[in-house]
């Protein structure tokens, strides 16, 4: 121990070591961050390097791809930014893939058979109720669990573990086991498609709002530490920040803008609204998928919610020291049915986003996904014993087991390899983060 | 001459509390009472009640039986929110911390400070924790990591921190100096004088019986989940005091 006074508005000792070791220690980037995106980074280029040498070229690195990937990433990240909560509190949720079905089936039900004798077919109203239905169904459940853990004292394991059972019997029985098919257009939009993702302007604009957004909170930051007289970064570390986070913005809507539609959408497209001239000559943008900005959107309000409010502090202590939380008067049994809740309405909307990708909805919608979602989550680093994780992390941990997914599909590995590779993946990343967290230690 | 040295309306009297677990008196019909700008040591055995006594009276548990009086006025305290209510700031002998959480979100935990907008306005709360323990312990200086990452007169001090800073008026000390080396023995030591000569009432669970003759000014002792008696520290030895603890042998100026 240090104690040699200083007065806290000094600036911080020269820095010394390496250039990287600096930059690291200027701009305070969690190292497990760039660890993370160094590893997806591993994985796509070393599947695109494997597709370019045994497979005729590389598929992995094209915006046809990456693209795919993002909306196929959505329902898994969605979710695991709620089972963050659930395992920072020292529980597990294993009912989400469940509760994805029977949302997912009630959904079904209510748009194809139930609204339309309501309000007529393909009113514009249909996906809006049946959204939130979703989300509420799936939030009332997960309370329900929640209520069974906290206050009837079962452990989360077994209330889940039953809840997996239970809610795919009930996905099967909501129709007889009878696929629904096909959902309301609107509501097929949520799930993405060339229909389903918001075209060249639209992703300009969310690209700048997103740079907007990062250098307000790079100045703001930088304004409240002044305020308070706290350590300063340095000035070029600030820039080189922003450059950093708008560049990798900027990056991502060259790339989905990159992404045509293909020929037969266009063709039907320039039918369909009379227009004169040659398709092979359109070059219409895909851009940023509607899930991928509604992933956005729960990671940023999600993000918000962990660090910013009391509920996502009294998550972590509850996490670090459940007896310490209830003697800070945090009501923790109230708490866990709020987390529950909250993941089970996630859950819901995650299963707005698979069954509008589909275009059905289908009892076996969600199977295995509980193990995915968990997977993302610890992968994201999330500790199992509790108190430690961030919702950007479990982002990055579905988009790591989305690119090895989807990566073995495009080489061709069959599904039994598939799975040995995740299993594998999952008990490495556990391994190396227990490394890296007794080194800092 | 015997009996209590205070006059008047006493700030804590807690009347015949009883609370049993599973059929075992943990405490059985135990009267004790605080004045302001004393220092009333709680003794006994492991398993003698005292924490489970001083629990009911900062929330953790429920009495089965009995009546606690802040000022002379009948109150129930339900809950730890109940007891911060009534100023009662409580430092347990874990100390209660989240050792997941940096020292400020300890501190203000469960009373954060929110900014207008309704969200967590860490840095102020940071700058007011710098302020607190630039007071308690000016070497402090690890406002950025987990307490998890502190030395166990570190972790003490923000636990001690969180007591003060809310101006607690009754404070429980759970056997503050257990886990702390003499020089930080000698900085709880200083810091309880400094609380009593501000008014506060203080009780304080304490084994070492040198630390007791040192701080407390009367000292009630426990055994079996009973009150054996209550002595001014001022009128009797050590060995008075330890023949209370282990025979519950109650000397004659105890009442």
């Amino acid at each position: 121990m240090t104690d040699t006074p200083s007065h806290l508005s000094t600036p911080a000792p020269k820095p010394s070591g390496n250039p990287l070791a600096r930059l690291l220690k200027a701009t305070e980037i969690d190292t497990r961050l760039l660890g993370m995106l160094g590893a997806l980074l591993l994985i796509w280029v070393g599947f695109h390097v494997y597709g370019a040498i045994f497979n005729n070229g590389g598929a992995f690195l094209t915006p046809r791809n990456l693209w795919n990937l993002s909306v196929q990433t959505a329902s898994i990240g969605i979710m695991a930014t709620g089972m963050v909560l659930v395992i920072v509190t020292r529980n597990i949720d294993l009912s989400v893939g469940s509760v994805v079905g029977v949302t997912g089936m009630a959904m079904g039900i209510l748009q194809v058979e139930v609204l339309p004798d309501i309000v007529g077919i393909g009113h514009w109203s249909i996906w809006i109720v049946t959204t939130l239905f979703g989300i509420a169904l799936g939030g009332l459940i997960g309370a329900f669990h929640g209520w069974l853990i906290a206050y009837r004292k079962i452990p989360s394991f077994i209330v889940t573990l039953g809840g997996l059972m239970v809610w795919r019997g009930m996905a099967f029985l909501a129709n007889n086991g009878k696929t629904i098919s096909p959902v309301d257009s609107t509501f097929a939009l949520l799930g993405g498609g060339p229909y389903g993702a918001i075209g060249a302007t639209g992703s300009w604009i969310v690209g700048l709002l997103a740079c907007a957004g990062i250098i307000f909170l790079l100045v703001n930051g930088r304004a409240q530490r002044r305020k308070h007289d706290f350590p300063l970064r340095p000035l070029w570390a600030e820039v080189f920040l922003g450059a950093i986070g708008c560049g990798a913005v900027i990056g991502a809507v060259l790339l989905v803008n990159a992404y045509p539609w293909p020929i037969g959408i266009v063709k039907a497209y320039v039918k369909d609204q009379g227009l004169t001239v040659d398709p092979e000559t359109l070059f219409i943008s895909h851009g940023f998928a509607i899930p991928v900005l509604i992933l956005i959107g729960v990671g940023i309000v999600m993000t918000v919610l962990m660090t910013r409010t009391r509920f996502g502090r009294y998550v972590f202590a509850i996490g670090g020291n459940p007896e310490a939380a209830s003697l800070a008067g945090i009501n923790t049994k109230a708490m866990t049915t709020k987390i529950f809740a909250l993941m089970g309405a996630l859950t819901g909307l995650a299963a707005v986003i698979a069954s509008a990708r589909l275009n059905s909805a289908t009892n076996a919608l969600g199977t295995l996904d509980e193990l995915y979602v968990i997977a993302a989550a610890v992968i994201g680093g999330t500790s199992l014993a509790g108190g430690l994780g961030t919702i950007y992390g479990a982002i990055l941990g579905a988009l790591v087991m989305q690119s090895l997914q989807s990566g073995m599909v495009l080489i061709g590995f069959d599904a039994s390899i598939q799975r040995i590779v995740v299993g594998l993946v999952l008990v490495f990343a556990v391994y190396l983060d227990n490394v890296y967290n007794s080194r800092r230690k | 001459m015997t009996g209590n040295p205070n006059k008047g309306t006493p700030l804590v009297e807690m009347r015949d509390i009883s609370i049993a677990f599973g059929g075992i008196k943990a405490v059985d019909h135990v009267t004790v009472d605080l004045y302001p700008g004393e220092v009333v040591g709680l003794l006994g055995h492991n398993g003698a009640g005292k924490s489970t006594l001083i629990k009911c009276l900062s929330g953790a548990y429920h009495k089965d039986a009995g009546e606690i009086l802040i000022n002379g006025e009948k109150v129930e305290i339900d809950s730890p929110r109940d007891a911060r209510k009534y100023n009662i700031e409580t430092i347990y002998q874990t100390l209660a911390l989240a050792d997941n959480l940096d020292a400020a979100s300890n501190l203000f935990l469960g009373r954060e400070l929110v900014s207008s907008s309704g969200f967590l306005d860490d840095t102020r709360m940071e700058a007011e924790t710098r302020k607190i323990m630039g007071r308690l312990n000016p070497n402090f200086r690890k406002f950025n990591v987990p307490v998890s990452a502190l030395s166990g007169g570190q972790r003490q001090s923000v636990a001690i921190a969180r007591a003060v800073y809310f101006n607690a008026k009754i404070l429980i000390m759970d056997e503050p100096t257990a886990a702390l080396g003499p020089h930080e023995t000698q900085m709880v030591a200083e810091l309880i004088q400094e609380l009593k000569a501000q008014g506060l009432g203080i009780f304080l669970i304490e084994h070492d019986i040198h630390a007791v003759m040192d701080l407390c000014d009367r000292a009630v002792v426990m055994k079996n989940g009973q009150r054996v008696g209550c002595v001014n520290v001022n009128e009797v030895t050590d060995d008075d005091i330890l023949g209370m603890i282990i025979a519950g042998k109650k000397p004659p100026q105890a009442y």
